[in-house]
């Protein structure tokens, strides 16, 4: 069991030092929770993207029509393709062991992605898929190195490369990397790119704790009552004191 | 009509006088300052986590397969399940805080001197229980965290030598984490736990209320009345119950009555603390990371490790001790020794003065560089061990314990400063 023990602490050292992150730095999300065209544009992407591989197992369509403000008949529509009833949780019929083995992994369920990762690294990830021949679905990522994921929003970016440019690194010229540009074959310009992705990120946010939208104005009204109750304990203890001091 | 029904029950059950005794009439010494509302608001988070514990318990369902699917049913359809949830894990991490302050207070004050080890014994217990409790509440989510982070603590028992295998088995239930070990842990965490819980706290108070309130003086307010107390008009002022005047063979200085005077106080404290337990709650519930962590939001997973897994903050000042050493057997035994030198603390300390403000200067520096010891070792426990946090966890947990041993040299003829009489 030491030996356990041991081999646990070596393996945690190790994973510690992978714990290093992307190689690259992440990019703030502009992201909006109590932006509603942005949240509804983003689950249609979400459902038209994403859906075909990930869950979202823990968010009913239903929550997610009454806090975007989608009636439900429309987003039936819209947003539901597979004959699922308004109050189903938001999954796809991919068959779990078929995924695994197309991806080599299981594609992780995006209910609370954006909790796990953090909005600014979802955002980041999105944006820097790169053509990489090495790959079996032919893009690798800055952010997620050698991840098994294709790059679905390729018809909507284009087909992303990375820039170097020839800059002086202490007196020596190198080639260093400075972004991902596309061959603008992609429906959408770069800056709608970026903010179709930052609509996208904003809806999985919202999907890792829909109770944000009434957690932050319930918050007020209770920091203001607690407010009032702290000033009236303060003076009623005051007249009580009167007599001790 | 009440009246009859009231005399009915007291002739069957005291209870003015047990109220009198424990509330009315409990003599609390009058100069009791800013750390010693933990004690009352420790209570407070108590009740909040029984309360909030049981709601959560209806919707919870403890089985690996639906333990994580189930926390994000009380998340999203439940009525105010985010409400419940957040107070509760707020409220274990608040546990933690007033905790550690209100022990603090009781080594500043030397509130664990003779004669009140025994209350400070049973506070160690509580504190024991409470560590326990945090750490099975912390698998119930099933989240990423709380397989591992439980995987790593468990793993601690397989150390002692002989029967270390033997002992993770037993306390897992099976060969590896599984929803066996989740199905106990929550008996233990809803049921067992809080039952013992409840009942150190009990024996904690009754313990305090035999031997009386220490304060920041850490003078006695309860004199022989031989003649040689002179009482002021303020002392004449209250009514103490006759428990603690001995029928006469006491005099009680400087106090006031529990009720009314110290509860419209904890009452001024308790709005301050739910000020920021509310913000916390309804703005930043994750705490940064540190009260609810990322991974955990992710469903356990055995076949993939995280990539660094640190236990929840407020054991990370014993973990950083238990890292510090490359010996695993001697790290555990470091990490529990860490805890038992504070249970020990009575008779580490030789000292017959008891507040920091009349001890030796030594002792309020030693006492500061603990404190110092005890952050720089939490914020070590959370970070990477790279060589360099390694070596300063090695420093720091020396000088954690440096304060025990220095603690028992000095205070034995200790250089103190003169007592006040009455209280400041």
């Amino acid at each position: 069991m030491m030996k356990k023990l041991l081999s646990a602490v070596a393996l945690l050292a190790s994973s510690l030092a992978m714990a290093a992150g992307p190689s690259i730095p992440l990019d703030k999300a502009p992201i909006d929770l109590h932006d509603k065209a942005s949240l509804q544009n983003g689950a249609k992407l979400f459902q038209n993207y994403c859906l075909g591989c990930h869950q979202m197992q823990y968010q009913r369509y239903s929550r997610t029509f009454k806090d975007l403000g989608i009636p439900d008949d429309i987003g039936m529509e819209n947003l539901m393709f597979t004959g699922e009833k308004v109050g189903d949780h938001i999954t796809n019929s991919m068959p779990a062991d078929y995924a695994a083995n197309s991806f080599g992994v299981l594609p992780p369920d995006l209910t609370n992605v954006a909790r796990v990762r953090g909005a600014d690294w979802l955002y980041t990830y999105l944006r820097t898929f790169y053509v990489d021949d090495s790959r079996p679905f032919g893009v690798n990522n800055k952010v997620f190195p050698l991840v098994g994921m294709p790059h679905v929003l390729q018809e909507l970016q284009g087909v992303p490369y990375q820039a170097y440019e020839t800059r002086l690194v202490d007196g020596e010229s190198k080639e260093v990397y400075v972004g991902i540009r596309t061959d603008g074959s992609g429906e959408l310009s770069p800056e709608e790119y970026d903010r179709a992705v930052a609509d996208l990120v904003n809806y999985m946010v919202y999907t890792g704790e829909p109770s944000k939208l009434e957690s932050h104005s319930l918050g007020i009204k209770v920091l203001i009552f607690l407010l009032i109750f702290f000033v009236l304990a303060y003076l009623l203890k005051k007249e009580y004191w009167k007599d001790v001091h | 009509m009440f009246k009859n029904l009231m005399s009915w029950i007291e002739y069957r059950l005291p209870f003015t006088d047990k109220m009198n005794l424990h509330v009315m009439q409990y003599p609390a010494p009058k100069n009791f300052n800013f750390w010693y509302f933990f004690g009352s608001l420790a209570m407070l988070v108590l009740v909040n986590q029984i309360v909030t514990g049981i709601w959560l318990t209806m919707s919870y369902e403890p089985s690996a397969e639906g333990a994580f699917a189930s926390i994000e049913y009380i998340m999203r359809d439940v009525e105010y399940g985010w409400l419940l949830r957040y107070m509760h894990s707020t409220g274990a991490s608040a546990f933690f805080v007033v905790v550690y302050l209100h022990m603090l207070r009781g080594m500043m004050y030397g509130s664990y001197q003779k004669p009140r080890e025994l209350l400070w014994i049973f506070g160690m217990l509580i504190f024991l229980v409470l560590m326990a409790e945090a750490f099975m509440g912390y698998m119930l989510p099933w989240g990423q965290m709380s397989f591992w982070g439980a995987q790593v603590i468990i793993s601690i028992f397989g150390v002692i030598p002989f029967i270390g295998d033997d002992l993770t088995l037993w306390i897992r239930g099976d060969y590896v984490i599984s929803g066996a070990t989740l199905n106990r842990f929550f008996a233990l965490h809803v049921i067992a736990l809080p039952l013992v819980l409840v009942i150190l706290v009990f024996l904690h108070i009754m313990a305090l209320h035999e031997v009386g309130s220490n304060n920041p003086d850490g003078i006695d307010i309860k004199r022989d009345n031989d003649g040689s107390v002179e009482l002021t008009e303020a002392d004449k002022k209250f009514t103490f119950h006759q428990y603690f005047t001995r029928g006469g063979k006491k005099v009680i200085v400087d106090a006031i009555p529990f009720h009314p005077y110290y509860t419209v106080k904890d009452l001024v404290g308790v709005a301050g603390f739910l000020l920021v337990f509310a913000f916390v709650i309804f703005f930043v519930p994750e705490g940064g990371g540190f009260f609810l962590e990322p991974p955990n939001f992710e469903i356990a997973n055995p076949m993939k490790t995280p990539d660094h897994i640190a236990p929840v903050w407020y054991f990370t000042p014993f973990y950083a001790i238990l890292r510090a050493i490359p010996d695993p057997l001697l790290g555990a035994i470091a990490m529990f020794a860490a805890i038992i030198a504070l249970a020990l603390l009575p008779w580490i300390d030789r000292g017959k003065v008891r507040s920091v403000r009349y001890r030796c200067e030594l002792h309020r520096w030693n006492l500061v560089m603990f404190c110092i010891s005890f952050v720089v070792l939490g914020v070590l426990g959370v970070l990477p061990a790279t060589p360099t946090y390694a070596l300063l966890s090695q420093i720091f947990s020396f000088t954690y314990f440096a304060f025990f041993g220095l603690l028992w040299l000095y205070s034995k003829n200790e250089k103190t400063k003169p007592l006040p009489v009455r209280l400041t």
